[in-house]
């Protein structure tokens, strides 16, 4: 055990750890702002106008994050037109690359949970707001979306655990993430073991913090499905 | 667009590996999962305590970070435990598809542990006493009460695995296995086609999801056959 390499550069996995938590946080963000009408679009009665959204699903949930993440960071300079426009400045930089793509993985799966998760609000609940006269923009506001999200949340906090650990391939593509971190201390001193136990042991915690504040978010969120106190 | 420059075979041989080496670490995650969680559920203490802290750990660490502590941390360990407690000296190299299979596997494992233990759970406890009150032994309660009824529970959790598990095996082109994916990256450096390559990788594996996605609703209405649906 070379347990000096992992402690000199402590410093360094704090580093990874906080643009492990960045990438999460924004990829997360980004990510919800998508899905939101994405889940939406998806749930509409046409079949033509369903086909995008469920297109858009289909492609970001059938393949892997990584090959997602090739496509627009090594794909993009494939053409010319990309690298002599206003947007090559972002597809150039592998952090730009890294955050779009878990942002449209993540609206790609989140989309398809709220997906679910409107499809089955009770018709009563749709007939009762469409006889008090709301509006299609009111009862998606009223009715259709917090009753939704209360019902997503739990398998939205696995999703949020998968994107953590989808964070981590960010460290292929030079970022140094947490994973970024072990793989330089890797590489600098060769101690395989201590570098990726110690960003494994970084990353458990992460997860049981993720765990245990969507324990307290479902317990705020599902308070009144929970038996009563007697 | 599609135009691959005679890189096609090379793709569908390194489609072909990712097939294989899918099914592999499949089997072995199926036989792992199983094994957790008849441990979770035993008696014993011990037994218990070894799948929880299994399927705990290994849940909570990136697919990737485990990859590359098993496949490099896992070479060192055996080339000591072999130097030291057998004294055989010879470096034992382990090859990446052997090492691959192994690491996805055994994370998915812990995965497979948890769908397997909720189906368990699933299948009334009356019908396995039934059993018992037969005479039958531990091994004819499990393969014949037990195992068919828990298919159907398992299906849908199973699915979501292996479709996971799927994806991650894009993973392994980081250590140097020739998957679909490593096999795009050489033709997209050949080439300086690297959009046209990962895009077909990620086609590649559109296709295989679709297929499963087949193959699983297949399987669902074959195990679900004398269910009564609302």
């Amino acid at each position: 055990m070379d347990l000096a390499a992992i402690t000199d550069n402590i410093p360094l996995y704090f580093k990874g750890l906080w643009v492990t938590i960045q990438l999460l946080v924004l990829a997360l963000a980004c990510g919800l702002v998508l899905a939101v009408p994405i889940a939406m679009w998806a749930t509409s009665r046409n079949p033509l106008i369903a086909s995008w959204p469920k297109a858009f699903i289909y492609f970001f949930t059938g393949t892997p994050l990584l090959v997602q993440m090739f496509i627009l960071y090594y794909g993009m300079a494939q053409f010319e037109a990309i690298r002599e426009s206003f947007l090559w400045p972002v597809f150039k930089e592998a952090y730009w690359c890294a955050l779009i793509a878990f942002s449209l993985n993540t609206a790609g799966y989140t989309a398809e949970i709220l997906r679910g998760a409107m499809k089955q609000t009770d018709f009563g609940e749709l007939d009762a707001a469409r006889s008090c006269g709301m509006s299609k923009g009111l009862i998606y506001r009223r009715i259709i979306l917090p009753s939704a999200f209360r019902r997503a949340l739990p398998a939205y906090g696995n999703e949020v655990i998968f994107m953590l650990h989808g964070t981590a391939l960010a460290g292929i593509i030079t970022i140094v993430d947490l994973f970024g971190a072990a793989r330089i201390v890797n590489s600098r001193y060769f101690v395989p073991f201590e570098s990726f136990v110690t960003a494994a042991f970084f990353y458990l915690c992460l997860t049981f913090l993720i765990v245990w504040g969507f324990k307290l978010w479902e317990k705020r969120w599902h308070a009144h499905l929970h038996p009563r106190d007697a | 667009m599609f135009d691959l420059h005679g890189y096609g075979p090379s793709i569908l041989e390194g489609s072909w590996l990712t097939v294989q080496l899918a099914l592999a670490s499949l089997a072995i995650a199926i036989v792992l999962g199983m094994v957790a969680a008849l441990a979770k559920l035993s008696k014993s203490p011990i037994g218990r305590g070894i799948a929880g802290g299994y399927t705990t750990v290994v849940r909570g660490i990136p697919e990737l970070v485990l990859m590359l502590l098993l496949f490099f941390g896992g070479q060192l360990v055996i080339n000591y435990l072999a130097a030291e407690v057998i004294g055989y000296e010879e470096y034992i190299d382990i090859d990446p598809f052997t090492a691959g299979v192994a690491t996805i596997g055994f994370i998915y494992g812990a995965y497979m542990a948890e769908t397997f233990r909720g189906a368990i759970l699933a299948v009334h406890s009356g019908q396995l006493e039934a059993g018992a009150a037969y005479g039958m032994n531990k091994w004819q309660v499990f393969h014949r009460i037990l195992l068919p009824q828990m298919i159907r529970f398992a299906l849908p959790g199973f699915g979501n695995n292996w479709l996971v598990l799927l994806k991650a095996t894009a993973l392994v082109s980081i250590i140097g296995l020739d998957d679909v994916l490593r096999k795009a990256a050489l033709a997209a450096g050949a080439t300086r086609l690297p959009f046209t390559f990962y895009l077909t990788v990620g086609v590649v594996y559109l296709v295989l999801t679709t297929v499963s996605i087949i193959l699983l609703q297949w399987a669902d209405r074959h195990y679900s056959a004398g269910v009564r649906r609302a």
